[in-house]
């Protein structure tokens, strides 16, 4: 078996990006959809690591930081939209994103 | 302390005297280092293999020589427990078993080997069986990072405290497995609220570890006992917990640990009248060993953590005793403080599950934020006695303004029992 | 950089990430979830950026999954299993990893050399962020701060 090179990181980073698109497309469940959401943050997190280790070294880890930040801005966006979903659920007494159609309250 | 000294130095100047100060160094050195040199000698047979099999076998003999001695402890803790237990409470504990009881943990170890293992019918099989391995694996892990003497950590890796609290954060997980798992209401209700307490508390257990990597300057356990090497006056320490800020982030840190590991008067998800054994409540036999193990291991890596962060990790308290070897001075501040475990268990009461909660988050967290300014006016003013007493002036100020406040509109009188008369 | 960790970790990753995507009950995928970035974290590690890693298990292990797993529990109804899955996500999720794919094949650049032994020290990220990032610090914090008060807002109790 040959090292990995950065092809295969960026197919397996395409692969987790697809399948994050898949649970958030497909499922109807709100926390599904974040946890799609979350999973390709987490693949584009994956590539910024990539293309740093890849780069041309000695370089600043530009990538690091971005994916320090991405973590950080996901952990955020992880707790406003799970506070969303248990609002949502307290006033509409569902967690299915198709149910939930009204602009009224 | 000239008492101490003195003792202190009898040996070393009885050697000297017969001209074997050489050897005494010698021999002393050799005794530190013991170990290290073993594993040398025993990594020596693999001289002719390739890299990657020293490597594992390194790493092979890391991981059995602290299974070992830790598996040890947790007999020994586990005994002594009740004996110390026992004392407090003019009992005599296990004495039946073995000479003073001593072989009481093998005892209690076969029983819990041939239990019966009963899984709940409308449990979730998978998720049940992984809980007690994902928390005892945790609690394992944690453990590699602490440097229990002189050249003697198992695992180093570049920031290693993270290493450490990211180990730990599993646990909760883990917790959550075992109470969701059981598909038992108590065992639901008691997770729900081990993994509250630990989410809580490991907020201050966090911040109050900031400013001593502030001051060494690094996340790695080895430097940060390196940093607390060396005595003032030939004779006192530079233990952190020495500093005012110090003093204060080791008090907050304990009693975080204390949560974190689920111990009397925090141990709230295991009320035995309330919700039985909180998330163990469906696990018997060897899983329930599991926890129980688990469970005593957190306690050692939080003990082991706040020797290494506060009380110097295995560097000797007087310099005169630096002829003792590193890793017995680390045991004995472990075992000091597992003592203390034991001593606040069998005096202190338990506590409601809100007092706790508004002790982590009016009292714990902005006391521990204040250790983080305190240490930065210690290191500003040079590191010396003026440091000392405007960060020590900080922080009595501080808990002098948090304590006002929150005893505002509470009337502290003796408690009226209304309805037990 | 070694290739049996690689394939060991590619695989429990992807399998753990198509679980999350596709199980039926709802924690289960939430652990499932908890393992992929767990193994993304892993890649970190191989990569050479431990720091990173580090910290992808201490937010998503720790912070994010207790959370999700805590909002399942607080928003689970008698029988919320009406399961929904709409087949056209599959096809467009198919649709753009065939792209990304094809895209990265026929990316010559792509296949470079990594240099042996390239580490990122926590001493080094921490630098940088305190000298050239430190307004993208200080708005994340600002951030963070907005949405712990936001999460608190919204999750209080409606006043009827």
């Amino acid at each position: 078996m040959m090292t990995p090179t950065l092809p295969t990181f960026l197919m397996i980073s395409a692969a987790l990006f697809c399948i994050g698109l898949l649970a958030a497309l497909s499922r109807r469940h709100a926390i599904f959809i974040l946890i799609g959401i979350e999973m390709m943050l987490a693949a584009a997190g994956l590539n910024f690591i990539a293309f740093w280790r890849f780069g041309p070294q000695p370089a600043p880890p530009i990538g690091v930081m971005v994916t320090i930040f991405a973590i950080a801005i996901a952990a955020a966006e992880a707790a406003v939209g799970l506070a969303l979903v248990i609002a949502v659920y307290r006033h509409y007494r569902t967690t299915d994103v198709d149910q939930v159609d009204q602009l009224k309250g | 302390m000239a008492f101490r000294c003195a003792r202190g130095n009898a040996i070393p100047v009885l050697l000297k005297k017969s001209g074997l100060a050489f050897l005494h160094r010698n021999v002393s050195g050799f005794l530190d280092q013991i170990f290290v040199l073993g594993k040398q000698w025993l990594l020596s047979f693999l001289a002719g293999a390739p890299d990657w099999v020293g490597q594992i076998a390194s790493s092979l003999l890391n991981i059995s020589a602290l299974l070992a001695v830790f598996l040890t402890l947790f007999a020994l803790m586990s005994l002594f427990e009740r004996k110390i237990l026992a004392r407090i409470q003019n009992r005599y504990g296990p004495n039946r078993v073995g000479p003073f009881g001593l072989l009481q943990p093998v005892a209690d170890g076969i029983k819990m080997l041939i239990k019966e293992d009963i899984v709940p019918a409308r449990a979730d099989k998978v998720v049940h069986f992984l809980a007690p391995i994902l928390i005892a694996a945790a609690a394992i892990l944690a453990l590699g990072i602490i440097p229990y003497g002189r050249n003697m950590t198992p695992f180093t890796i570049d920031g290693g405290i993270l290493f450490f609290f990211a180990v730990g954060s599993t646990n909760e997980v883990g917790v959550f497995m075992a109470g969701w798992g059981s598909n038992n209401k108590f065992s639901m209700l008691g997770a729900m609220r081990a993994i509250a307490q630990m989410v809580s508390y490991e907020l201050p257990l966090i911040i109050t570890v900031l400013p001593v990597v502030m001051v060494t300057g690094s996340l790695t356990p080895d430097a940060i006992v390196a940093a607390q090497g060396g005595y003032s006056l030939g004779i006192l320490p530079h233990w952190f917990v020495f500093t005012p800020w110090g003093a204060v982030a080791f008090i907050l840190f304990f009693v975080s640990g204390l949560v974190e590991s689920n111990r009397t008067p925090f141990d709230v998800p295991e009320g035995e009248s309330e919700i039985v054994a909180g998330h163990m409540t469906e696990y018997s036999g060897f899983k329930y060993a599991i926890f129980f193990l688990a469970e005593y291991f957190g306690m050692f890596a939080v003990s082991g953590l706040a020797v290494t962060l506060f009380l110097g990790g295995w560097h000797a308290p007087f310099s005169v005793l630096q002829f003792v070897p590193s890793y017995l001075w680390f045991f004995l501040k472990l075992g000091v403080l597992l003592f203390v475990f034991i001593w606040i268990r069998g005096t202190l009461p338990r506590i409601r599950v809100d007092q706790m909660m508004s002790f982590a988050w009016k009292f714990m967290l902005p006391m521990a934020f204040t250790c983080v300014i305190a240490a930065a006016i210690w290191h500003y003013q040079g590191r010396r006695l003026s440091g000392s007493l405007w960060s020590l002036g900080w922080i009595v100020l501080v808990y002098l303004t948090l304590s006002r406040v929150l005893g505002v509109g509470k009337k502290f009188a003796p408690r009226t029992y209304r309805f037990a008369e | 950089m070694n290739s049996a960790a690689f394939f060991f970790i590619a695989v429990l990753t992807l399998s753990a990430a198509v679980a999350a995507a596709c199980l039926r009950q709802l924690v289960h995928a939430a652990l499932s979830f908890a393992v992929a970035l767990v193994g993304v974290a892993a890649f970190y590690f191989l990569l050479g950026a431990e720091f990173v890693g580090l910290v992808q298990v201490f937010v998503y292990v720790g912070a994010v999954a207790v959370l999700i797993v805590f909002t399942i529990l607080l928003t689970r109804h008698g029988t919320d299993e009406n399961r929904g899955f709409n087949w056209s996500g599959v096809v467009i999720a198919l649709a753009v990893l065939a792209a990304l794919l094809w895209a990265i094949m026929r990316t010559p650049a792509l296949y470079v050399a990594a240099q042996p032994g390239v580490t990122v020290t926590v001493r080094q990220i921490g630098e940088a962020l305190m000298s050239d990032y430190v307004w993208p610090l200080q708005c994340v914090g600002l951030l963070l701060t907005a949405a712990l008060i936001g999460a608190l807002v919204l999750v209080l109790e409606e006043k009827r």
